[in-house]
């Protein structure tokens, strides 16, 4: 049985693809944007997140670590991450989910019980299912068996990919994969690797690949104050787009600093702090930028 | 598009103040003491509703097309001293109090203590129906395991069907007289009664057309003296009209609106009934008076929709009668519940959306008013394109109109023994009720608090508020081994609760039977007139009584806790937890997030909680339905709050679903606030668990952040989930579309936010005028947003 790690389930997902949808987040990312607003998916390994607002300080994760990681600090129990084996016994305590595993290893059979809950809204909706993550490509193995147990099922797919994959890893699951939701940041390489931490090239490639072949592919662009949000920006990401074949539409979604605090959590730090959430005219002008390359563009995917 | 005088109208409504008028207590009581005791009951209130109607004062407003008013302004509100006489501390309190006032002014005080009180003081169906319960009703009722709706309030929860539209008061008379006719007191043991019920109804029936005539007079004068030459013809053709209705048939639109709201002014004079009075499906009953005046030119689109403005307003005039005591506190609202539907589905079974449809909804959204409510009801026969429009007024955030689901309510109504044309023709009323309109008597008796039972249970009997043993002893729970030991206390409490409530119901059954017939409202509803018996007594075509649950999501997150924790895992022990509760779960906190956080909850689509909640529904649906009333009904039930669920959760202590003391309860079906994770599909999938069609109702709150519903797509996505849950067997879902900082700049800043209405249960309301508790729990109620 292929085993997969998940991070979340998501029902009622209404963004991520045509109709009423479940997404299902694969923990793991060959990436690592600035602004990643779901830093928990990006280490391939299950982490622990400590909410410290919700910690009632009743020191039964105290009891219940075997691996001498937590101590007795000022109220809440600290943490020593170099002790902590992420065998989440603290989290199975937590009544209060203070603490939190991040990742569960799962089946293609325990995920698709889940999605299949949410059949009838699918197919009233014209949804289905969307895998996303992380990047759901770097678990090929069990995403292939998801897509193909979904197909099996009559769902409607939807992969969100970062497209930083070996073509023959697309290449394997791309039949099954009813529509690409495909990420864009920026396409000046250079400023790419300084952002996200890789060269777009593999990423482009993969996109002009894809599309050539027939796919419906949905462009997503996060507009990022400071980052993507200058015209030149802009124009290079429609020039680009423009040349492709079957993008049913571009999606540009708005920054957001729901994930900032998150980067707390983790113990890591936040490379966008103080960035504000762009304003609607902001989105708008966007809009207009791509709209000028002949794409359908939509505000908020 | 509002006319100028819509504007001034809808603003005069908006900024009236609800006040006490007293000209109809000074009326009834006039009337009273006029009429000899030897008079018979009906008889006597047929004469009381006839010196109503020719003596209380007549108003037109200025520019008014659709007249009558209950009070001598806007929002002046009757009192009815028959049923419940206010003493001065009641008016000081209903003047004063912070939430739903009515001023009470010097005058009227002083003729209350004058007139009013000297008259009825003792004599009030209120004072027979507290002075005549048994020891055992009174305990559990000021345990607050249950409330009494009719004790200050008259049977009502009616709507009415199409018969005024094809019938005027001269044909009914014809009936009446037939029935009349018909009686044979050599083989009818009643016939003797039947013929003063009969004779009650055609003198009530001539009071209204008196009454209207009075405004046929009225406008003429008016227009005798009237400088402008459009508004002359206008008032002179309202009093064209008012000659016209409600005497015959209506053959106009105007004509068809002006007798229905003389038709509902007599209704809520003769008696206060619950849930006002109602048109039901206007769309249908208008739409060939609509199709026709387009046709000969004798009406305009515009025209119709301000005649329909107009109506709307009066609706808006009329507070809810004032209440007090416990009956306020389920109940605290101005509204007075009148819905009105669009949609559904004709006779025989087709779509029922017409052109109509689309203005009324165009109205409901112009309007923005609290009253009158509003819903669609969804049939698979509906197109998208209807449910689309009304998400486009949902998302505008003032929570209406409500959702229902046309094809179940034919069902549930089918199930109960209505034919399947009285079915179709039925709908919903008052927050979710179902009913055979214009056929159908069914009558809310009182609202039941579970958990409260249960509390009782794990008590042994006791209330461990007042420490008063006040129920059975089943058994000291922390002895019980087994889920289903728990489950059978819990059970034998509810019945023998239920049997409390039904012995008290049938006693107040019988007290307005005998003591406040409703002639006039017994002309409009079939079978009175042909049987020769009064709407309180058994005369309508199906009579139905229903007891409202309430805290079914507590419950079940309850029972699903002991079950999960004590019995299942063996985790907890059950002495443990009722120390927990004991102490409000002070020094317990861990067990309290244990109960939020990692237990099975209902709201979840997780079967082990909803599995948890069919066996509660089906053990509440065992203890009512089915079961006989006084008038020759039976007994149903429903599931839905109003804002008792506040009342209720203030007299019930710790729940083991993690719920504090003397907390608000779960609302309707919907899940305990915050306890759904899962986002919205889940939450219909769990309430879709439950049997709709066995019930009478059930009401599901759901609120939804603006944003979900912004664009098309957003549209498209929320029609799909109503015909999902609908598909799935729901009844009935409302949204909130409000976020959730709204809501608390609201609470901050209430003087900017007066004018910010919110969905509460099966109505909406303004959320200024709605207690810090309540408004606690609106904010409290999950807030589903995008992901």
């Amino acid at each position: 049985m292929i085993k997969g790690l998940v991070f979340d389930v998501k029902r009622y997902a209404i963004h991520d693809g045509p109709g009423i949808r479940t997404t299902v987040f694969l923990k793991g990312c060959p990436l690592a944007c600035w602004w990643c607003h779901n830093p928990e998916s990006q280490s391939p390994l299950v982490e622990m997140l400590f909410m410290e607002n919700r910690c009632i300080a009743c020191g039964a994760c105290l009891e219940a670590c075997g691996h001498g990681a937590l101590s007795r600090g000022m109220g809440c129990p600290a943490a020593d991450p170099l002790r902590c084996e992420r065998c989440g016994a603290c989290a199975a305590v937590c009544c209060a989910e203070a603490r939190r595993m991040v990742g569960r290893e799962t089946t293609v059979d325990d995920v698709m019980a889940e999605v299949e809950r949410d059949a009838a809204f699918y197919e009233q909706s014209g949804g289905g299912v969307t895998f996303s993550g992380g990047e759901p490509l770097m678990q090929i193995d069990f995403l292939d068996g998801l897509l193909r147990a979904s197909k099996a099922r009559g769902f409607n797919t939807a992969l969100d990919t970062c497209g930083y994959a070996p073509w023959e890893a697309i290449e394997r699951v791309r039949a099954r994969v009813d529509l690409f939701l495909y990420d864009l940041k920026v396409i000046d390489d250079a400023r790419h690797r300084e952002l996200t931490g890789v060269s777009n090239e593999l990423i482009l490639s993969n996109l002009t690949e894809l599309s050539r072949r027939g796919h419906a592919i949905f462009l997503r662009v996060a507009l990022i104050p400071g980052v993507n949000d200058n015209d030149d920006a802009l124009r290079a990401i429609g020039a680009f787009a423009s040349r492709l074949l079957n993008i049913k539409e571009i999606d540009i979604l708005p920054y957001n600093r729901l994930g900032a605090d998150k980067y707390e959590r983790l113990d890591r730090a936040y490379k966008l702090a103080g960035t504000l959430e762009p304003p609607d005219e902001r989105m708008a002008a966007a809009a207009q930028v791509l709209g000028g390359f002949g794409l359908n563009v939509r505000v908020g995917g | 598009m509002m006319t100028g005088r819509v504007e001034r109208l809808r603003r005069q409504s908006l900024e009236a103040r609800p006040y006490i008028s007293t000209e109809r207590a000074e009326l009834v009581t006039e009337a009273y003491a006029q009429t000899v005791e030897t008079t018979s009951v009906p008889m006597r209130r047929a004469l009381v509703f006839r010196h109503l109607m020719e003596h209380k004062a007549i108003y037109i407003w200025e520019g008014e097309l659709i007249v009558g008013e209950k009070g001598p302004a806007p929002k002046a509100t009757p009192t009815f001293p028959e049923l419940c006489c206010h003493s001065l501390g009641d008016l000081d309190i209903i003047d004063s109090r912070e939430k739903i006032p009515f001023a009470v002014s010097p005058e009227a005080r002083s003729v209350y203590e004058d007139k009013i009180i000297p008259f009825w003081r003792g004599g009030s169906i209120r004072d027979a129906l507290f002075a005549g319960m048994s020891p055992e009703w009174i305990a559990a009722y000021e345990a607050g395991v249950f409330t009494e709706f009719m004790e200050q309030r008259a049977p009502g929860h009616t709507v009415l069907d199409d018969k005024i539209y094809r019938k005027g008061f001269v044909d009914f008379k014809g009936d009446i007289d037939r029935s009349l006719e018909r009686l044979d007191p050599a083989n009818d043991p009643d016939a003797g009664a039947k013929r003063e019920e009969l004779e009650a109804m055609r003198i009530s029936a001539d009071a209204i057309v008196r009454f209207a005539e009075r405004h046929a007079e009225k406008a003429r004068e008016l227009a005798r003296v009237e400088k402008d030459l459009g508004r002359r013809a206008e008032l002179e053709r309202i009093a064209r009209v008012c000659t016209r209705v409600p005497a015959e048939a209506p053959r106009d639109f105007q004509e068809a609106l002006q007798y229905y709201w003389f038709v509902h002014l007599g209704v809520t004079t003769e008696l206060n009934t619950w849930d006002a009075f109602n048109p039901g499906h206007l769309d249908r009953h208008l739409h060939p008076f609509y199709r026709r005046g387009l046709d000969d030119g004798t009406l305009t689109r515009e025209k119709a929709e301000e005649l329909l403005h107009c109506l709307w307003i009066k609706f808006n005039n009329q507070p809810a009668p004032p209440k007090v005591g416990v009956t306020a506190a389920e109940s605290g609202t101005y509204t007075d519940f009148a819905q009105i539907n669009t949609g559904g589905v004709g006779e025989d079974g087709s779509d029922g959306v017409n052109e109509l449809t689309y203005l009324i909804l165009d109205v409901i959204e112009e309007m923005r008013l609290l009253q009158p409510s509003s819903s669609i009801q969804v049939s698979e026969a509906s197109p998208d394109a209807f449910i689309k429009r009304a998400a486009r007024i949902i998302r505008t955030g003032f929570g209406q109109p409500s959702v229902f689901n046309a094809d179940v309510i034919v069902q549930e109504l089918v199930r109960q023994g209505k034919s399947l044309v009285d079915a179709r023709g039925g709908g919903s009323s008052g927050c979710v009720e179902v009913g055979a309109f214009g056929k159908e008597s069914y009558i809310l008796t009182g609202y039941f608090n579970m958990p409260k039972v249960l509390e009782i249970a794990l008590n042994n009997g006791v209330d461990p508020r007042t420490g008063k043993r006040i129920g059975p002893v089943t058994g000291d729970a922390a002895g019980f081994a087994s889920f289903d030991e728990l489950f059978a206390a819990y059970e034998k409490q509810l019945h023998y609760f239920i049997d409390i409530k039904i012995a008290g119901n049938n006693r107040v059954e019988r007290l307005y039977a005998e003591r406040m017939p409703s002639p006039f409202l017994s002309i409009l509803i079939d079978d009175c007139v042909a049987k020769g018996k009064d709407y309180n007594d058994g005369g309508a075509r199906y009579d139905t009584s229903y007891i409202q649950g309430v805290g079914l999501g507590t419950m079940a997150d309850s029972m699903t806790a002991m079950k999960y924790h004590v019995f299942d895992r063996k985790t907890l022990r059950m002495e443990e937890l009722l120390g927990a509760l004991d102490r409000d779960f002070e020094r317990s906190e861990r067990l309290r997030q244990m109960f939020f956080n990692k237990t099975p909850r209902y709201g979840n689509d997780d079967d082990y909680a909803d599995d948890v909640m069919r066996r509660l529904f089906e053990a509440y649906f065992e203890a009512i339905d089915g079961r006989p009333n006084t008038k020759g009904g039976t007994y149903r039930i429903n599931l839905l709050p109003t804002t008792v669920h506040v009342y209720f959760g203030s007299v019930t202590g710790a729940t083991p679903d993690g719920r504090r003391a003397w907390q608000p309860l779960s609302e309707g079906v919907s899940p305990v606030q915050g306890a759904d994770r899962k986002g919205p599909t889940a939450v219909l999938k769990s309430v879709a668990k439950m049997d709709h069609v066995r019930t009478g109702g059930t009401l599901l709150n759901q609120k939804f952040t603006p944003q979900l519903l912004g664009d098309e797509k957003g549209l498209d996505t929320f029609v799909s989930l109503i015909r999902t849950y609908f598909k799935l067997g729901g009844h009935h879902v409302q949204f909130n579309v409000v976020d959730g900082a709204t809501l608390r700049a609201a609470q901050r800043n209430p003087d900017q936010y007066r004018s910010l209405i919110v969905r509460v249960a099966g109505y909406s309301d303004y959320f200024c005028d709605l207690g810090t508790a309540l408004q606690d729990e609106i904010i409290a109620r999950t807030e589903h947003g995008s992901f």
